[in-house]
């Protein structure tokens, strides 16, 4: 593990002292409990605040419920029948499970990519305009404007701002992958649900993405579910070990994998079980 | 030991597959034989009947009886069993089992009463096909075939049979007597036609005005007298048409021609009943190919004629794809959102479930029973209803109480509603879910995603569901008959009169059109090529429809493909 936080300095992480307590907090749970249709646990008494602008990754083997968590963040998990949620998570001092919360104007404040790129069979202008045409903005103008600054924020302009009105099926999984982060951004989120991003990508592909994951932080509060360990300790600033829908451990992405605190962690990490 | 290897190969054989193969190829060669069989059946039989067929001059003697001489195209020959002859009360000599028997179309029904004849080869000599012979196609009466023999105008002889010129001058005067009947035809339909119905709006707007009682009297006088001097107006204009058709029946009724039969009787024919004359035993293969081109246009293109056995099926098949049109608009959207709803917002339980299973069923309802019910509840509920509602001033007689356009459309797309609500729903349960996640993810309310991402990616299965429900509708035939189609509809469903689409009316239809002319008409075996012509043509326009969706799926398939998740 030593020479794992090496490599991360290497890759030129700005390295400071880092710690929950002085950070100021987006997204706190409390007491989340979640049950799934006929009374299955799925999480329970989930209690965690994510960060502002920082990158908090979710790690911990299959089926542990990280990316249920993390559903749970843009109410995803309502679509699923049968799905019980207790307790809160508030977004900026406001419980997001409150009657009175618009879910689709939660979501575009909380925007999420998925494990597989799903761009729309629209063309690569289309998918990018897509959440502002939703939002009833039409100007050929403003969409152009948005269009190209999200696509230059994930590192895509370049690669196809000739062939805009092409459709975003032709395009490679790692762009699609991007074209999805883009789309995601255009409406301008507080916070970004990553689940799995690069899991379907080659290795080049999952570079450009972590790159990308850097460069939005400053921006944006990121949190990603990952089941590759080293991708967590080289992207993210927190991490969050799951295990069994309950948290483990949840600290400093360098304490986490340096110096756990807790046998379980240690042991997934070491890879003895996972 | 023989017995046993070749035991084990069999089982082998089977073991392998080979079998199955070989069992599934035949079942589809068997398939693609029957298919192409049906087509060049109906084709060869159906369209040879445009060729000009030559015409056969014999002397036919039979036994114990007076030679006649028999003029006529030779439709078919076949062999018959002597036996069955000679029970027909024929004496035939000889100890052959079979003799040959041929079917002569001799025309002339104005003259010998009947249009067929079988006649037995045996007994036919000095067969012979002269140049002169010719085949009159007329409006009444079929075909006549025989000699021209004379030219009349205004009753006196113009032309007699030595002239060389007699039929370049007999051809001239149908071609004028052609353009004339043009004209009447266009004075008759159109312009008649539009007074007729100006005069029938008056008519309604008068019976209007009694009915409305809160009017003053003055104010109805007032009325009364503009409806009176419209009505005076369109009479004069009636009358001065009516003048001028006279003027065209005299002139077209000036010329006729003599001509002798096949008996030798000399009879004499108006040229205004002549539609085409020709001499087929003169003409040469270019002059048949053109002559064939030209009346297989006049089939697709002309009206029928003669109780629908000659002529053409302009009616029929304008009817049948307008109606196909109709219903597929009107099926369309509502199986769409009728499979949204099932699909998309109602809870999936037990009580969806019973719906799903009845729509599917609904499919298997034999199809008169959808024309009842389209009788009993569109045209003798609904429509008498709309007409109490809207045209009362018509009453008694029915607007849209009685069959007509609109409710056939109606009654065929209830009929192929569960095949698109069927197929919408297939088409969207096959949306991945993470396209609906990617929508819903990015502020979009269910039903955005619903308009934005799934329903146009489900577009493709909706037109499998529009391909099926053609198919099937366009060759329905039996609830059409309680419902709207007729054997003779005096005009298009589509013409200038606003408002220009006729949804009341009455219309052809070429599964009807083939049903009434095969077995109804007075003269089947005229009519069997026809009905074989009738058939082709009615597959091919199923096919053109189906083909025209098929390519506007396989567009929207490519703009829509979606990611192989």
């Amino acid at each position: 593990m030593k020479a794992q936080a090496l490599s991360l300095d290497k890759m030129g992480r700005t390295h400071r002292e880092m710690s929950l307590a002085n950070e100021e907090t987006s997204l706190e749970v409390n007491d989340l409990n979640l049950f799934y249709e006929g009374g299955k646990q799925a999480l329970y008494d989930i209690n965690l605040t994510i960060p502002k602008q920082r990158v908090t990754a979710f790690i911990g083997p299959s089926g542990c419920g990280k990316s249920t968590l993390l559903r749970c963040f843009n109410r995803m998990n309502d679509l699923v029948d049968g799905c019980q949620i207790n307790g809160e998570i508030k977004l900026d001092g406001h419980n997001i499970y409150d009657r009175v919360v618009d879910v689709a104007s939660l979501r575009r404040r909380i925007g999420m990519v998925f494990q597989k790129p799903n761009p729309f069979p629209k063309s690569i202008y289309e998918n990018v305009a897509y959440g502002l045409r939703i939002q009833g903005i039409n100007k050929a103008r403003v969409l152009d404007e948005v269009v190209e600054k999200s696509l230059r924020q994930a590192a895509l302009w370049d690669e196809v701002k000739d062939r805009l009105h092409d459709s975003a099926l032709g395009m490679s999984g790692g762009q699609q992958q991007r074209l999805v982060i883009a789309r995601t951004i255009a409406v301008e989120p507080e916070v970004l649900l990553l689940d799995e991003p690069a899991s379907a990508l080659d290795p080049i592909s999952t570079l450009k993405i972590e790159e990308l994951i850097n460069e939005l932080k400053s921006k944006y509060t990121i949190v990603i579910v990952t089941h590759n360990m080293q991708q967590a300790a080289r992207v993210s600033d927190y991490t969050a070990f799951l295990y069994m829908g309950k948290l483990i451990e949840y600290d400093t992405t360098d304490t986490l994998f340096t110096n756990p605190s807790k046998k379980q962690t240690e042991d997934y990490i070491t890879g003895r079980y996972g | 030991m023989f017995e046993q290897d070749k035991k084990i190969s069999l089982r082998q054989w089977f073991k392998d597959g080979e079998a199955f193969i070989w069992l599934n190829a035949a079942a589809v060669s068997v398939s693609v034989v029957a298919v192409i069989g049906l087509l060049l059946l109906l084709a060869v039989r159906g369209f040879g009947h445009f060729w000009p067929a030559d015409i056969m001059q014999a002397d036919y003697q039979l036994p114990n009886s007076a030679a006649i001489r028999v003029i006529g195209e030779v439709v078919e020959s076949e062999q018959v069993p002597v036996e069955q002859i000679r029970g027909a009360g024929f004496a035939i000599a000889g100890n052959q089992p079979f003799v040959k028997r041929s079917l002569i179309k001799q025309g002339n029904r104005d003259v010998t009463g009947l249009d067929f004849a079988w006649v037995l080869n045996d007994y036919l000599s000095n067969i012979s096909y002269p140049e002169t012979l010719m085949a009159v196609e007329r409006y009444e009466w079929g075909n006549f075939y025989g000699y021209l023999t004379g030219l009349k105008q205004a009753g006196e002889p113009v032309a007699q049979a030595d002239d060389k010129t007699l039929w370049q001058d007999f051809e001239q005067r149908i071609q004028r007597a052609a353009g004339l009947h043009e004209q009447i035809k266009q004075i008759e339909k159109s312009d008649i036609g539009k007074v007729n119905y100006q005069l029938e709006r008056l008519r309604l707007q008068e019976r209007g005005l009694e009915l409305n009682r809160s009017l003053s009297a003055s104010k109805r006088a007032q009325q009364k007298s503009d409806i009176a001097l419209e009505r005076a107006a369109l009479d004069s204009h009636y009358q001065v048409l009516q003048a001028q058709l006279l003027a065209l029946y005299e002139q077209v009724n000036r010329d006729s021609f003599t001509a002798e039969t096949m008996g030798g009787e000399q009879v004499e024919i108006p040229l205004a009943h002549v539609v085409h004359a020709y001499q087929p035993n003169a003409m040469n293969v270019i002059d048949k190919s053109w002559a064939y081109a030209l009346k297989f246009w006049e089939f697709l293109t002309d009206e029928p004629r003669e109780a629908n056995t000659e002529g053409g099926i302009f009616p029929a098949i304008f009817g049948t794809i307008m109606m196909v049109l109709l219903m597929s608009v009107m099926v369309t959207p509502f199986g769409v959102i009728a499979a949204v709803y099932l699909r998309e917002y109602a809870k999936q339980g037990p009580l969806t479930r019973t719906v799903r299973i009845a729509v599917n069923n609904l499919a298997g309802v034999p199809s008169i029973v959808y024309g009842v019910f389209g009788l009993g509840f569109f045209i003798y509920f609904i429509g008498a209803e709309l007409d109490q509602i809207f045209f009362q001033n018509a009453l008694p007689a029915p607007t849209f109480g009685t069959p007509g356009l609109l409710w056939a459309s109606l009654t065929l797309a209830l009929l192929t509603l569960p095949v698109v609500i069927v197929s919408t729903e297939e088409g969207l349960s096959r949306i991945p879910k993470a396209l609906r996640e990617g929508s819903l993810a990015l502020g979009a309310t269910k039903a955005e995603t619903l308009w934005r991402v799934v329903l146009p990616m489900a577009s493709p299965a909706m037109m499998t569901g529009l391909i099926l429900a053609v198919a099937r509708a366009a060759g329905e035939v039996a609830p059409l008959m309680l419902v709207g189609v007729v054997k003779l509809a005096p005009s298009l469903p589509l013409d200038a009169n606003y408002p220009y689409l006729h949804l009341d009316q009455k219309f052809m239809h070429l599964g009807f059109h083939i049903f009434d002319v095969g077995f109804q008409s007075p003269n089947v075996e005229a009519a069997r090529p026809l009905v074989y012509a009738t058939a082709l043509l009615l597959v091919v326009i199923i096919a053109l429809l189906n083909f025209s969706a098929v390519a506007l799926r396989n567009h929207l398939r490519e703009k829509y493909k979606s990611l192989e998740m």
